[in-house]
């Protein structure tokens, strides 16, 4: 399979103006990474970790300071590529309210395509297209401000979708939203991923969600730690904890409970395996 | 309770002047102001009071919203009647005690300009109740856009515009939980005295700024990612088309403003 973005010996670095002598802050260091075409990603690491930073230069948004990143076959640090990255790359941010630009709802999911230059009809056509697409297109005419937390990231997310993007970047798109709203999205991704093929990179604070991906990567000050299958990742329990991230409950459970004696597969991730193995315990 | 705040006064409909292509009604808008101004007497006047209530009556606009746009100017209108009934010193005695002197046409004066101020705030509102924001802001865009050639920044005005109405809403929502989150901090916001009260804004205002740079900042991450590069090149999907509606609503100006200069002739 082809890889979508390919960083190479990535290497980023912010520098902190503010203290008296300025502070370079080496975010990123040598990261080599390849997505894949179609794969659905989870990127994790704690506050501070770069995996933010990390996405942010899978398009374009910051540029490497050494080593590569392609998107698509483009490298990133030419100019003349940037508006056909981005539009290949959208990318989703945690706060809705803060990447909704216009007043009515269709408008805000027309803004990407306006900005590219998109023939009104064809706008008119693929705006009502990605609202069906996130279930929005009843509130097409709403008032951003009316619209539940869940709601107002599926907007977001259709206002990235209509510029017809191979992959979507989402930086922790669930971190503000309620319970009801955090499925909500989450059942979005899903289905973008499935259906429409769209590549996703999702950056999540909940384990449960990363749980869902096809891949896990963990990122901690910059490097990356464990890349493998969610099975694979956290089945290593104890590396997990001592990297300051937690493990989906069930596996939790199943940890300590193998801890403690118990004889409990460690690969458990969903509650269904978690509540098998338990009945098999049980009855054993 | 904050959060179902209405922007602008915009009173959703579907008459024929709701349906009207938004520049047009801008530009007509500003020919009534004229139109107004050219009315040399009462007469005159009394065509314009005309041409407002029959677009009134057309737009369906509840009347009683024709006296909530007039609160916010009655002391205005107040002020100018008042000077001009005290302050015009000409035309016939009819009324003397000590320095005041009121005269006819001080009373005729002031009655002229109340019945002007509210034609003139009556017909303008009109604009904003049968326009959405949104709609008057892209046809001031697109009304400037000639001003382009000579490096006005249209665009940029009218994208600030749209983001001001935007985050007006977020921002009073914010501002509602910055107060109560003072207010569980033990601060007094509505007791003491006018400076004390001052003050007190102070712990709402920093917060509130703070956090609007930082969502100015992740707005601006987020337009760059959704490709915005400015005006240049940009499409819109509404596209604003003047139809026969709008020809007939011209005409109709037209033939008001015709009538005014007439009875401007005819009562000279």
């Amino acid at each position: 399979m082809d890889n979508f973005i390919q960083a190479k010996d990535l290497k980023f670095s912010f520098t902190d103006n503010y203290s008296e002598k300025p502070v370079k802050n080496e975010v990123l260091k040598n990261i080599s990474l390849n997505i894949e075409r179609g794969s659905f990603v989870a990127l994790l690491g704690h506050n501070g970790s770069g995996k933010s930073t990390l996405a942010k230069c899978f398009n374009a948004i910051y540029l490497p300071e050494g080593g590569k990143v392609y998107v698509n076959g483009m490298d990133t640090a030419e100019e003349k590529n940037l508006m056909d990255i981005r539009r290949s790359a959208g990318m989703v941010f945690q706060d809705p309210d803060n990447q909704i630009v216009a007043t009515i709802v269709e408008e805000d999911v027309a803004f990407a395509l306006e900005n590219l230059g998109v023939e009104p009809a064809e706008i008119r056509r693929r705006v009502d297209d990605s609202l069906k697409t996130v279930g929005m297109y009843e509130y097409r005419m709403h008032a951003p401000h009316r619209l539940s937390g869940g709601q107002k990231q599926r907007v977001a997310i259709a206002g990235i979708l209509a510029m017809q993007p191979e992959c979507i970047l989402l930086d922790e798109p669930t971190a503000m939203l309620d319970p009801q709203g955090r499925r909500e999205v989450m059942e979005t991704i899903k289905k973008l991923n499935r259906e429409n093929g769209v590549t996703i990179v999702l950056i999540t604070h909940y384990m449960d969600e990363a749980a869902q991906a096809d891949r896990v990567v963990v990122i901690d000050d910059g490097e990356i730690i464990l890349d493998s299958a969610p099975k694979q990742v956290f089945s290593q329990v104890q590396t997990m904890k001592n990297l300051g991230l937690d493990v989906p409950q069930a596996t939790e459970l199943a940890y300590r409970l193998s801890k403690a004696g118990y004889d409990m597969p460690a690969d458990i991730l969903y509650e269904d395996e978690c509540v098998q193995a338990i009945a098999r315990l049980l009855k054993g | 309770m904050l959060k179902d705040i209405t922007i602008g006064q915009f009173f959703p409909g579907s008459s024929a002047v709701h349906k009207m292509d938004a520049r047009v009604k801008l530009v007509l808008t500003i020919v009534f102001i004229v139109m107004l101004f050219s009315a040399k007497g009462m007469a005159g006047l009394c065509v314009c009071i005309a041409f407002t209530l029959l677009i009134f009556a057309i737009s369906r606009i509840p009347p009683a919203m024709m006296l909530k746009s007039l609160k916010p100017i009655a002391p205005l209108v107040l002020i100018t009647a008042l000077l001009n009934i005290f302050f015009v010193k000409d035309g016939d005695k009819l009324f003397e005690w000590k320095f005041i002197l009121i005269t006819d046409k001080g009373i005729d004066t002031a009655v002229f300009m109340v019945v002007r101020i509210i034609c003139l705030i009556v017909g303008s509102s009109l604009l904003t109740y049968t326009t959405s924001p949104i709609d008057i802001t892209d046809a001031i865009e697109r009304l400037l856009g000639p001003l382009k050639r000579v490096k006005f920044p249209v665009h940029e005005l009218a994208m600030i515009m749209t983001i001001a109405l935007r985050f007006i809403p977020t921002l009073i929502e914010e501002t509602d939980k910055i107060i109560s989150a003072q207010k569980a901090r033990g601060s007094e916001l509505d007791t003491g005295t006018l400076t004390e009260k001052v003050k007190g804004m102070l712990p709402i205002f920093i917060p509130l700024f703070a956090s609007s740079f930082r969502r100015a900042d992740e707005l601006a991450v987020a337009m760059e990612c959704r490709c915005y590069h400015g005006g240049e090149g940009r499409t819109r999907m509404k596209q604003m088309k003047a139809g026969r509606r709008d020809v007939f609503g011209c005409i109709f100006t037209a033939v008001f403003f015709a009538a005014v200069i007439a009875v401007n002739i005819l009562t000279k």
